[in-house]
């Protein structure tokens, strides 16, 4: 196997659909026989991005690359960008809506999750244009 | 302790039933999902009062023996749909947090 391309549309604002493409991919990496806790790491990683493509930029685009040592999960939107990632990025910011914090979700802990739980997380963002995550666990 | 022995000593209805046999190990209390997403361990038993579907992903994704529904809180349908499908072990108690955690401390 040279390697594993999968490609998702995430749709905005649909919080019942949301989490397709993460159960699509661990249930991939299920049948690739990848140890549970890798699966779990990249799992918690990619939901919380699609979530955060869902809740602030009107969905986008999730792509998992599986290699035989590592899966990337890029997440792509051209949603509104954020405007100072650093701020971002801290415990606890947010600037979801009471809306949104009804569902659970607003604690501002999706991006901390996501560095924490992966081997390797970028971001890239810019106003007006997007939000690029990448994220890498390796196996 | 089972999911089962868990049912019977907060004298919980079940939501969905997978596998009550299964042993739980630890808990976590919360609501917000990224928190629980953080925090919770694989085999704990979860306690919440968020109803809505996005419950069964947070479980499936930290593999939660069991979320406890306190407070008398209603789950949505759409969350008994996944629940069942996805093999969710659901269980929903009248105690509040605080009380259902002191009785299983209890029990050691
Ligand atoms: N894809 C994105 N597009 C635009 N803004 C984003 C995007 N992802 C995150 N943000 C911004 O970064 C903030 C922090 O994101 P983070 O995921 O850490 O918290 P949250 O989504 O607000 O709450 P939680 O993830 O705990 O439910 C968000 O509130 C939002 O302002
Ligand atoms: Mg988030």
């Amino acid at each position: 196997m040279e390697h594993l391309h999968l490609e998702y549309d995430v749709d905005g604002n649909n919080f019942v659909s949301a989490g397709q493409a993460t159960e699509n991919v661990k249930f991939c990496l299920k049948g690739l026989g990848v140890n549970p806790q890798d699966i779990r790491r990249i799992a918690i990683a990619m939901y919380e991005g699609e979530i955060n493509m869902v809740i602030h930029a009107n969905g986008g685009k999730a792509i998992a690359d599986i290699y035989l040592d590592k899966i990337v999960v890029q997440l792509i939107d051209s949603g509104e960008g954020i405007a100072n990632i650093e701020q971002a990025m801290q415990p606890g910011f947010s600037t979801a809506t009471e809306d949104i914090r009804s569902l659970g979700f607003g604690a501002g802990m999706g991006l901390p999750n996501m560095k924490k739980y992966t081997d390797d997380f970028a971001i890239e963002s810019t106003l007006g244009v997007g939000t690029k995550i990448t994220l890498t666990v390796k196996f | 302790m089972t999911v089962k022995q868990l049912a019977n000593l907060l004298k919980a209805t079940t939501v969905a039933e997978c596998d009550f046999d299964r042993q739980i190990e630890g808990g976590y209390a919360g609501d917000l999902l990224s928190f629980v997403m953080g925090r919770a361990t694989p085999n704990c038993a979860w306690y919440t009062i968020m109803t809505n579907v996005n419950v069964c992903a947070v479980a499936t994704l930290t593999d939660c023996a069991v979320v406890v529904l306190c407070e008398d809180c209603q789950p949505d349908q759409l969350l008994v749909d996944r629940a069942q499908s996805q093999g969710i072990n659901v269980i929903a108690t009248s105690l509040d947090m605080y009380q259902a955690i002191t009785i299983v401390a209890k029990q050691g």
